[in-house]
């Protein structure tokens, strides 16, 4: 029988990719770890290389067809004996497969999709934003790209280190272009040495220089974390102000997808807990664009925490020669009237479509993106709870000790007084993040966690 | 057990083979040794303050290692810069800071450099380049990597001096740090100042290979080893560093054969070496007596020297009264300076 290839997923996260380049023809023999296409993804671009070995009975995506969705059956191999006349009993593609993917002819005349956007409600206009400003869409990997090189344009202080962000463009392509526009003087590749370039980065930024510092993941910043906090938060206080370091350390933190403990860790507590640092976590493309741009310009240590599930998503981020967006300040992106829910970076994934599910049963929430931890926005959680009464927070990180536990103490602190009932928490579990794909989304906090503890706290 | 070890250990190393030095003039020798004695008696002071309990925390003197920081600072030229660790009192007065800024922070007074708010271990000048004053041990080798890689960016002809002890040697940030700095030939002395002992062990008992010259070796770092006690011998390899560097060859290694006569800080009894060591040390070697004798022996007058330690003396004792009488910080001042 006719065996099906599929479109590969060659990382941890990918959902889709193009397929760029057949590099075999259908008749040709095929032996297996032939190359027999090439796949883009965002990140990159992968040879997808034959397991099987026959014949290459038939081409099922063409070459140039984008976002063809993984495990979407792209080509039949025919085994010894079979012909083209056995194709017909190839098995039907997978439900998944042909859930997610359109008739491989329709989609190649098919303009190519917009990649998948962030779940962000609209429902609030940004205070940031003039009205009527003309928007694009990009994902969040480009707006982060386009800050730092709008940043490195207007300040010749401002250079990009790290591990693969130059001649690799990028671990996770966010720093795709910067080399060729600004050279390996302000592009620099490092050894894979975080404590010691994070040294390197804050010597150079205690002369004045603005360094970007890219982690490739927070996980690997444990091994700076003694320069982060001993050196960078912590000498303009020992020094009685004479001298600090505007640097911005970056990178993706928290769980990506089935990368298991050592990956998958959500710092945004530890960071936020330091006096001299400013930790700014966003969710939206436009934020991640405008709070970048903030943390480069920043005269302080700033911890810029990405998550790596939102690189591919678009969002709309305004067309504007400078658009900068305050560190500090929390944006309510849905109101509603029943219970706040507060949030930030990929928790507002469910937060939003918590929000959409309570809407179905009678419950407005009003959904807070804090957008920094630190310095924590708590006027406007209070504001917002002292309207509502009931609050619930959601984090990717662990409870104990946590940014929930955080919130809903300065809750008790201001505004004890109004709450109808205790603030809830959803979190990560309190568990090292397993590998096996129901735990890993057993670990992680869901809509449904949100659903339920927004319910729980209106007592219905 | 450990005894005989540690007096082998201090025997190894107890003639230092300096070589001969270039010979200072007159007014290098009296320069070296004004600015030795400073450190000197401003160390003796404040050790006695502590003991009275004028200054608090940690204090990590200088005492004995006087040399390799005043000979390395006359190798330097302005706007070169200089990072350290805890033990950096007599770095921050080599460097030109003001005795009273210094000691008013060891008292934690308002009129110290950091406002009382950094302490012994913690101090910084903009102005004299003096970047600290780092309280974690090897942190200031990468801080130092990266002065020198901002040098490199600027384009200047500056050089950073990162000085570590040979405890600090063996902390791995220094060895990443070694890596970059060759890998991107940055303007770097790595000053690795041999004192014999991090805090109570010594070099035999903490390092696999006790020749700090070599630690570069596998970067293609040169290193060369130097009688710290001797100011000449200090400056001259510190001249030929600094010309190595300013070439753009990249980074030097100088390993500072010197020893701390003081315990580890104001805390320490010492009980892992003898007083005979230290005494031999004093004895034979002491880096001001050294430049003291040569002066005599120059027909330089006992009353000039006097003249000297006198105005020295006058400083310190200047700076320990500003010390204890300048104000503490204002409550105000706990919540300053933590963003700008």
């Amino acid at each position: 029988m006719p065996i099906q290839v599929l479109m590969p997923a060659l990382s941890p996260t990918m959902e889709k990719g193009n397929l760029a380049k057949w590099l075999k023809k259908e008749g040709e023999t095929i032996k297996s770890g032939d190359v027999i296409a090439e796949i883009e993804t965002d990140k990159a671009t992968m040879e997808v290389e034959a397991t099987d070995e026959g014949t290459l009975g038939k081409i099922l995506i063409p070459e140039g067809t984008a976002d063809v969705a993984v495990n979407t059956p792209i080509a039949t191999i025919l085994a010894d004996g079979e012909s083209a006349a056995d194709l017909a009993k190839a098995p039907a593609p997978a439900a998944k497969a042909a859930e997610s993917a359109p008739p491989a002819a329709a989609k190649a005349e098919a303009p190519a999709p917009k990649a998948a956007p962030a779940p962000q409600a609209v429902a609030e206009p940004d205070p940031e934003v003039p009205a009527g400003t003309e928007m694009i869409t990009q994902t969040i990997r480009e707006a982060l790209r386009d800050a730092m090189a709008e940043e490195m344009r207007r300040d010749a202080d401002v250079f990009v280190m790290g591990e693969e962000v130059a001649e690799y463009q990028g671990a996770y392509k966010v720093t795709q272009g910067l080399l060729q526009e600004f050279g390996a003087k302000r592009v620099i590749d490092t050894p894979i040495t975080e404590h010691g370039f994070a040294g390197v980065g804050v010597g150079a930024a205690m002369t004045g220089l603005k360094p970007i510092v890219e982690f490739m993941t927070f996980n690997f910043a444990m091994q700076a974390i003694d320069q982060i906090i001993n050196s960078a938060a912590k000498t303009l206080y020992m020094s009685g102000g004479q001298m600090g370091c505007s640097i911005v350390f970056r990178g993706p933190n928290g769980a990506a997808a089935r990368v298991a403990a050592q990956h998958s860790q959500d710092y945004s507590a530890w960071y936020s807990s330091v006096p001299g640092l400013k930790v700014v976590a966003p969710f939206s493309a436009a934020d991640y664009k405008g709070l970048l741009k903030a943390a480069i310009r920043d005269p302080n240590p700033v911890i810029f925490l990405e998550n790596e599930m939102l690189y591919g998503h678009t969002g709309e981020v305004p067309k504007l020669d400078d658009f900068v967006i305050p560190i500090g300040k929390a944006r309510i992106v849905r109101s509603g009237s029943h219970v706040s829910i507060i949030s930030w970076s990929n928790g507002m994934s469910y937060a939003l479509k918590a929000a959409d599910e309570l809407a179905k049963e009678g419950i407005e929430a009003e959904v807070i993106d804090l957008r920094t931890l630190r310095p924590m926005d708590t006027e406007t959680i209070i504001n917002s709870v002292k309207k509502t009464g009931r609050a619930v927070t959601v984090e990717e990180g662990w409870a104990q000790s946590g940014v929930g536990a955080e919130i809903a103490a300065r809750i008790m602190e201001n505004a004890f007084d109004y709450l109808d009932a205790p603030v809830a928490r959803v979190s990560g579990k309190d568990v090292p993040m397993p590998y096996a794909a129901n735990l890993e989304k057993l670990a992680l906090p869901s809509a449904a966690e949100v659903v339920e503890a927004a319910k729980a706290v209106c007592y219905r | 057990m450990a005894a005989p070890k540690k007096a082998a250990a201090g025997a190894a190393q107890d003639k230092i083979d300096g070589g001969s030095p270039p010979e200072f003039t007159k007014e290098q020798e009296l320069k070296a040794l004004r600015e030795m004695l400073l450190i000197r008696r401003f160390e003796e002071k404040a050790g006695q303050l502590y003991g009275m309990g004028a200054i608090g925390g940690f204090c990590h003197l200088y005492i004995g290692q006087e040399a390799v920081v005043v000979g390395m600072q006359m190798a330097l030229k302005q706007g070169d810069q200089v990072i350290t660790g805890y033990r950096d009192h007599g770095h921050m007065l080599a460097t030109g800071m003001d005795a009273n800024g210094v000691m008013a922070e060891l008292t934690g007074r308002r009129g110290g450099y950091s406002k009382g708010k950094g302490g012994s271990m913690h101090m910084f000048s903009k102005e004299k380049h003096f970047y600290g004053g780092h309280g974690i041990v090897g942190a200031q080798v990468s801080l130092g990597t990266g002065l020198a890689f901002a040098n490199h960016y600027r384009g200047n002809d500056n050089v950073s001096v990162a000085y570590f002890g040979d405890g600090a040697a063996n902390q791995g940030q220094v060895y990443e740090s070694f890596n970059m700095a060759e890998l991107w030939k940055l303007p770097v002395i790595y000053v690795i100042e041999n004192n014999r002992y991090a805090m109570g062990t010594s070099v035999s008992r903490a390092s696999a290979q006790q020749d700090f010259s070599k630690r570069g070796a596998s970067f293609n770092i040169p290193g060369k080893q130097v009688d710290g006690m001797d100011v000449r011998a200090v400056k001259a390899a510190g001249d030929e560093a600094a010309a190595w560097c300013r070439d753009g060859k990249g980074p030097y290694i100088l390993e500072m054969q010197t020893y701390r006569y003081r315990g580890h800080s104001m805390s320490d009894p010492a009980k892992y070496r003898t007083r005979e060591e230290v005494e031999k040390v004093r004895h034979d070697q002491d880096p001001i007596e050294q430049v003291r004798n040569r002066l005599l022996a120059a027909k330089v007058s006992e009353a000039d020297l006097k003249a000297i330690d006198a105005e020295v003396r006058d400083i310190v004792n200047a700076s320990a009264d500003f010390a204890q009488h300048d104000p503490e910080p204002e409550a105000a001042e706990l919540w300053t300076d933590v963003y700008r």
